[in-house]
């Protein structure tokens, strides 16, 4: 006699369990159609299950995580660069990259975005090629060495850009945009050649050579379409859907456009993400960096101990490093700073602020020469002589 | 040390500030005055450096102020008076910002009263919530900086200006230290307060010393040479400096010498002072011996890994442990560790002597030093040790009574703790039971080699023997190796079968293998299992015959019931799990081995189901005791068949050589025919890649699918009679991809991920043509290990090889400091008894551990096998009754 969802749901619903396991039971008990005397049982196993299951109360999580992901740090190979899925976009990967995410960097060293498009409708981004196609050359700068060739005449004093038509084309740019983009970035004098077809003459504003050679170097950091800092977009198709993958990242401005799946794009800047996003999503992007990181390379790492570190980086709100300008170098512990970097700085400025250390860390108590409280220093155990009363203080200060 | 206090006295908080003049008097055992230390007869001179009330060191002398020995006093300071005040260098910053946020005339912050409410109510704030306040002071500084006339007396306040090292320019006049210490001695203390300082234990006068503590002769000895001669600290040397130029400075004082002349002293004794504080101040010359190496002043003493803070506080010097190189023993349990006795000998347990072992323990003082489980020394009830002599042995061992106290020697099950640096995870400290065994070294089981990351090529270990009835008990609980099968890092087991482990149940297990009883018994003996199951069947002449299957399932624990794939596994498109053809799929039912091969799969480190199991469904105790089984049995069992690979395991028929020789050979026209079109510009580049890009891409593609080609021939040639090919499928030791090396072609080296370039201009070795792109040129090895290489083969091999070991190096340095980061980030995190995880402050990280609370060792319990598996015996169990 099997019973129904409900009363399943209602005999679940006050345990305690997390919801993955709260979902499996229900969805298998249902499955195996289970009276409920099998229920109770089946209740009473995984409860005690769980239990079992669950970490120990004064357990030393912290230092389990960081050597749980330091230790297969010595196995990581050196490799940088890397093609993460696309053979056209390199990215640090390996050992660098996981200093890099820990170091809470704001720039790294290769910024990279997937781009997912809207699939509402059968024709949008996601399956048409050629809108795809156009939303990429929207997206990626151009610059003046994509579309022309620029020539110094130094006779006449001016700079004598021919553009490519079929280049201009491609990227879905005029002779009077890039005019106008000129005029617009930079204090010089721009006009469409009036000889030839396809070709603009810049001057400097003030006739120099010094002018016009800078002028020379200058031109070709001018972006004329596109956003600026992506320097490469490249369309893939996975199964039947289109994605954008670019080099650099500016996950703010591509957001905007229009056919940008906002739900699915995403950044490997973390920094940016936790400006953009808010810091929750910066939490999940540095797990979910870390793990992919970790998995690249073949090493098995349980997401608990790299969520304790994604936690702690930004449980004040921001994102902090790990390490010297971050965690390390705001703890509480006088002692602790000092046992790590800067010694003598961190000593001399708990003097002049009259600092006191708690000892309530573990670097203090080892330094001090104490047991630590932690793990079975954490707990205290006083004997009670028979029928005799004693007054326990609070000596664990617990 | 036999009188321990039951609880022990607790340091609760530690307060740090600034010292007071008054307060350097105070603590002062003796104004120091003359720079000679000792007189003529080797005696240390009152009032001198080496003032014996100040400590002493050398022994028979005693202590003036405290009248202890050397090793007693603890040291007492001295003071030197300065003739005139100095800054700190470690102050300079802080004092250069004090001196512009302060009034020149009235001494005041120049903040008005609003403004100061105002921050100080944020200091309290940031206070209460624990977080640093760095930033919000050096707000105020910048805001009260920013103010040009005071807001208390109207006086303008001028430009001050700071020269390295340590001088103070105000409108481009020199302030004297003594006028910086007068303008700082008239801030008021609700100013004080408002720059984040505390006016009782930190005044900012302070930081302008007219007074120099004299550090104990204890913190810096006096060393006597060989030749008799004593060589002083560096810290004494810096000290006489001081005395020297104080006195100077006062002489010329007093003889009213130019203005010109003092200042120089002055700025003499400024830098004598300030390189005593810290002898790397960037802008000043390092104050140097007399040989030229820069002296050790204290903040040298302080910083760096050597330094007192990580190298001799956070890191200690231990007693009772030993250290020696490690060799195996797969006769001893995982559990256990071979002492050589030796050692044994050496390292002790304290044994306090009552009614039920005084007995056992006459008998050790009795053995005396020298006979094996002896005791070394016996401490009487007043703490006095004696040491246990041939000669006092048999007095002693009448005279012990109840509460005197023995260190016994070392003994079989002892338990000790076990280590190898690099400590890289917890396991790299576990705690075993003593065996003791005669030679010099450490034994351990191989097994247990993973966790610890050993091997036998000369590693070394240390070993500590517990010195208390708690640590011991709390070893044997939580760090016992049984306890530290399964890894927190994925849940999974870290110690299992390695090499030899894996290809001897391989060869046991794979198939049908028919072993006769006597072969079975031999196998089986040191397993501990002294009964057969029925024979399987029988041979021809009816001789009863017993499968490796059977013999490998006398180990299993009768409970197990488990299927997965093993190692050897082809992953085929539908899995035939038990009727698997290649014997890939492992079946146990009630604890026998059905169908399957054992291999890695099964019983590996880091990957053996088996263990995992076992320790999860039975206990770590069975884990344990399965691990030793199937070591001992692997062994033997690899040992009845015999595993060896030689060179002629790389021997590949002829046909297969043509073959590869083909395959290479229509790799290299391809790369030929590339750069061919490369160099007419019909090349088409890969999107986003330039030409010179696209063809290095393109070659190395050509090339890499060409040494998978021959790989996969070789492979073709070589069945599962290969040893080589049993290692590598069982994955015992290797890879098909270091066999296909050896007996098929070793392939393109490369550095940095592209191939070899550098060199010479435009080619790698004059044996190419300039801009030669070829394969050759440019590293490909078409070769085998076992054929050869050709010298330029050779050389490319090389270089690669070189980045290889080059990688290692770098990596180990920056693996190690990012370890040492995190671990300092995270050591405070802990699991509080509502499962939140907090740190000291009690700031809350994570609200319930991981999300779920499930500890990451057992993290089995997340997936929803484990529901499953309840429903299914809950069900099973009702349909039974």
């Amino acid at each position: 006699m099997s019973i129904s969802e409900t009363t399943i749901e209602s005999m679940t619903k006050d345990l305690p369990l997390p919801s993955n396991i709260m979902k499996a039971l229900r969805n298998e008990a249902l499955n195996a159609g289970v009276s409920k005397k099998e229920m109770e049982e089946i209740i009473e196993q995984v409860m005690e299950e769980y239990k079992e299951s669950c970490i120990e109360p004064c357990d030393a999580a912290g230092v389990v995580a960081a050597q749980s992901i330091g230790e297969p740090g010595t196995q990581m190979t050196m490799r940088t660069f890397h093609y993460a899925g696309v053979a056209e976009i390199n990215v640090t990967l390996g050992l660098p990259r996981l200093i890099e995410i820990v170091d809470a960097r704001k720039i790294p060293s290769t910024p990279m975005m997937t781009i997912a498009l809207s699939k509402e409708n059968a024709d949008d981004y996601a399956y048409n090629r050629e809108k795809t196609r156009a939303l990429a050359w929207e997206i990626e700068a151009t610059r003046i060495d994509h579309i022309a060739d620029v020539t110094t005449d130094l006779s006449q004093m001016k700079l004598i850009i021919d553009l490519h038509e079929k280049a201009m084309e491609g990227r879905n740019i005029t002779i009077e945009q890039i005019k106008e983009k000129f005029s617009e970035e930079m204090n010089v004098m721009v006009s469409i050649s009036p000889d030839f077809d396809n070709q603009i003459i810049i001057t400097p504003s003030e006739p120099s050579y010094r002018e016009l050679l800078q002028l020379a170097k200058n031109i070709h950091d001018v972006t004329l379409k596109g956003i600026e800092g992506i320097k490469r977009v490249v369309v893939r198709k996975e199964g039947e859907e289109y994605t954008l993958y670019t080099e650099g990242s500016a996950l703010r401005e591509v957001l905007q456009f229009e056919g940008v799946d906002r739900t699915r794009t995403s950044t490997n800047n973390i920094n940016e993400i936790y400006e953009v996003l808010g810091v929750e999503a910066a939490r999940n992007s540095i797990i979910k960096e870390a793990t992919d990181t970790l998995r690249e390379q073949g090493l098995t790492v349980d997401i608990r101990h790299i969520m304790l570190v994604s936690d702690l980086m930004t449980c004040d709100g921001e994102v902090k490093q790990i390490g010297r300008h971050g965690i390390s170098g705001e703890k509480a512990s006088v002692f602790a700073r000092a046992a790590f970097e800067v010694t003598v700085s961190h000593l001399l400025d708990a003097g002049m602020r009259g600092d006191v250390d708690e000892l309530k860390g573990v670097t203090e108590n080892i330094i001090v020469g104490q047991p630590i409280r932690m793990g079975t220093g954490d707990v205290h155990l006083v004997s009670r002589k028979k029928e005799e009363k004693i007054e326990i203080e609070d000596e664990c200060g617990v | 040390m036999a009188n321990v206090p039951p609880i022990p006295k607790r340091i609760s908080a530690i307060k740090f500030g600034l010292m007071s003049p008054k307060e350097v008097r105070k603590m002062s055992a003796t104004p120091i005055i003359t720079a000679d230390t000792y007189d003529d007869d080797g005696f240390p001179i009152d009032m001198g450096l080496m003032d014996t009330k100040l400590g002493v060191i050398d022994p028979g002398l005693r202590c003036k102020t405290c009248s202890g020995r050397a090793g007693e006093c603890p040291g007492h300071f001295g003071h030197i008076e300065l003739v005139a005040p100095v800054v700190h260098v470690g102050f300079n910053k802080i004092i250069r910002k004090l001196l512009r946020a302060s009034c020149r005339k009235c001494s005041r912050i120049l903040l008005d009263p609003t403004q100061k409410q105002h921050f100080l109510g944020q200091l309290t704030a940031v206070e209460e919530i624990g977080h640093r306040p760095d930033d919000l002071i050096n707000e105020v500084y910048k805001e009260a900086s920013k103010v040009k006339t005071c807001p208390y007396c109207n006086e303008e306040q001028l430009d001050i200006k700071f020269e390295k090292p340590s001088e103070y320019l105000e409108n481009g006049e020199k302030l004297t230290p003594t006028e910086i210490r007068d303008r700082f001695e008239n801030i008021p203390d609700e100013d004080i307060r408002v720059i984040g300082m505390d006016p009782n234990n930190a005044r900012p006068e302070w930081m302008i010393l007219t007074v120099l503590p004299v550090p104990p002769v204890t913190v810096r000895p006096s060393i006597t040479l060989e030749s008799g001669q004593r060589s002083e600290d560096d810290l004494t040397h810096k000290l006489v400096d001081i005395i020297r130029i104080n006195q100077r400075f006062q002489e010329n004082r007093e003889a009213g010498a130019p203005q010109l002349i003092i200042e120089d002293l002055w700025e003499l004794l400024q830098y004598h002072v300030t390189t005593f504080f810290d002898n790397s101040v960037s802008g000043i010359p390092p104050a140097r011996h007399r040989s030229g190496r820069p002296l050790k002043t204290l903040s040298q003493r302080l910083k760096g890994k050597e330094g007192r803070f990580r190298g001799s506080l956070s890191g200690k010097r231990v007693n009772f442990s030993a250290r020696t190189v490690i060799s195996p023993d797969p006769n001893l349990s995982i559990n256990e560790v071979g002492v050589p006795i030796p050692i044994a000998r050496i390292l002790t347990v304290p044994v306090i002597v009552t009614p039920r072992n005084i007995e056992q323990l006459k008998v050790y003082i009795r053995n005396g030093t020298l006979i094996h489980p002896g005791a070394n020394y016996v401490f009487r009830p007043d703490g006095r040790r004696i040491k246990v002599t041939e000669i006092n042995k048999e007095d002693l061992a009448e005279k012990i009574e109840y509460s005197w106290m023995v260190e016994r020697q070392l003994k079989d099950g002892d338990i000790v703790l076990f280590n190898r640096q690099p400590s890289l995870h917890k396991m790299s400290i576990m705690a075993h039971s003593v065996k003791v065994l005669p030679n010099k070294t450490f034994r351990l089981n191989p097994a247990v080699c993973p966790p610890y990351n050993a091997d036998f090529d000369g590693d070394e270990m240390n070993m500590h023997a517990l010195q208390t009835e708690e640590s011991r008990a709390e070893a044997k609980i939580l760090m016992r190796v049984q306890e530290n099968i399964l890894s927190p890092r994925f849940g999974g087991p870290i110690i299992g079968g390695i090499h030899d482990h894996i290809s001897g149940l391989f060869l046991l297990t794979r198939f049908e293998n028919r072993i006769s009883a006597k072969d079975a018994f031999d196998i089986l003996r040191k397993a501990k299992a002294h009964e057969l199951p029925a024979p399987a069947s029988h041979d021809e002449n009816g001789v009863p015959y017993w499968t490796g299957k059977q013999i490998f399932s006398q180990i299993l624990p009768e409970a197990l019931n488990m299927g997965f794939p093993a190692q050897v596994c082809s992953h085929c498109d539908v899995c035939q799990e038990e009727e698997c053809p290649n014997d890939a799929y492992v079946v146990i039912r009630d604890g026998n081995l059905i169908k399957g091969t054992i291999d890695e799969a099964a019983i590996g480190a880091f990957k053996g189901k088996i263990q995992d199991r076992i320790i999860k469904e039975i206990s770590a105790e069975a884990g344990a005791k399965f691990i030793d089984d199937m070591t001992k049995l692997a062994i033997r069992a690899i040992m009845r068949t015999g595993l060896s690979f030689g060179i002629a395991d790389e021997d590949i028929p002829k046909e297969a050589r043509i073959q590869i020789n083909e395959v290479l050979g229509k790799a290299e026209d391809a790369v030929q025919n590339l750069i061919r079109s490369y160099e007419n510009k019909e090349l088409e580049p890969l999107p986003g890649r330039t030409l010179d890009e696209t063809i290095e891409m393109s070659i190395m593609q050509k090339l890499g699918k060409a040494r998978d080609e021959t790989g996969n021939i070789a492979d073709s040639h070589m069945g599962l009679e290969n040893s080589a090919v049993i290692m590598a499928r069982s994955g015992a030791r290797g890879s098909i991809l270091n066999l296909t090396q050896m007996a098929a072609c070793v392939g393109q080296q490369a550095v940095r991920g592209e191939r070899i370039r550098r060199g010479y201009a435009g080619r790698t070795l004059p044996h190419f043509e300039v801009g030669d792109l070829g394969s050759d040129a440019h590293g490909f090895v078409k070769a085998s290990y076992k054929s050869g290489l050709n010298p330029t083969e050779y050389f490319f091999h090389a270089i690669g090889g070189r980045e290889g070991l080059v990688d290692t190096a770098v990596r180990t340095s920056q693996s190690g400091y990012l370890q040492r980061r995190l671990v300092n980030a995270l050591q405070d995190l802990e699991v509080h008894y509502d499962l939140t995880v907090r740190d000291t402050r009690g700031v809350v990280v994570q609200f319930k551990y991981g999300e779920d609370g499930i500890d990451p060792t057992k993290s089995d319990f997340s997936k929803p096998d484990v529901i499953q598996r309840i429903i299914r015996s809950v069900m099973n169990k009702e349909a039974a009754e």
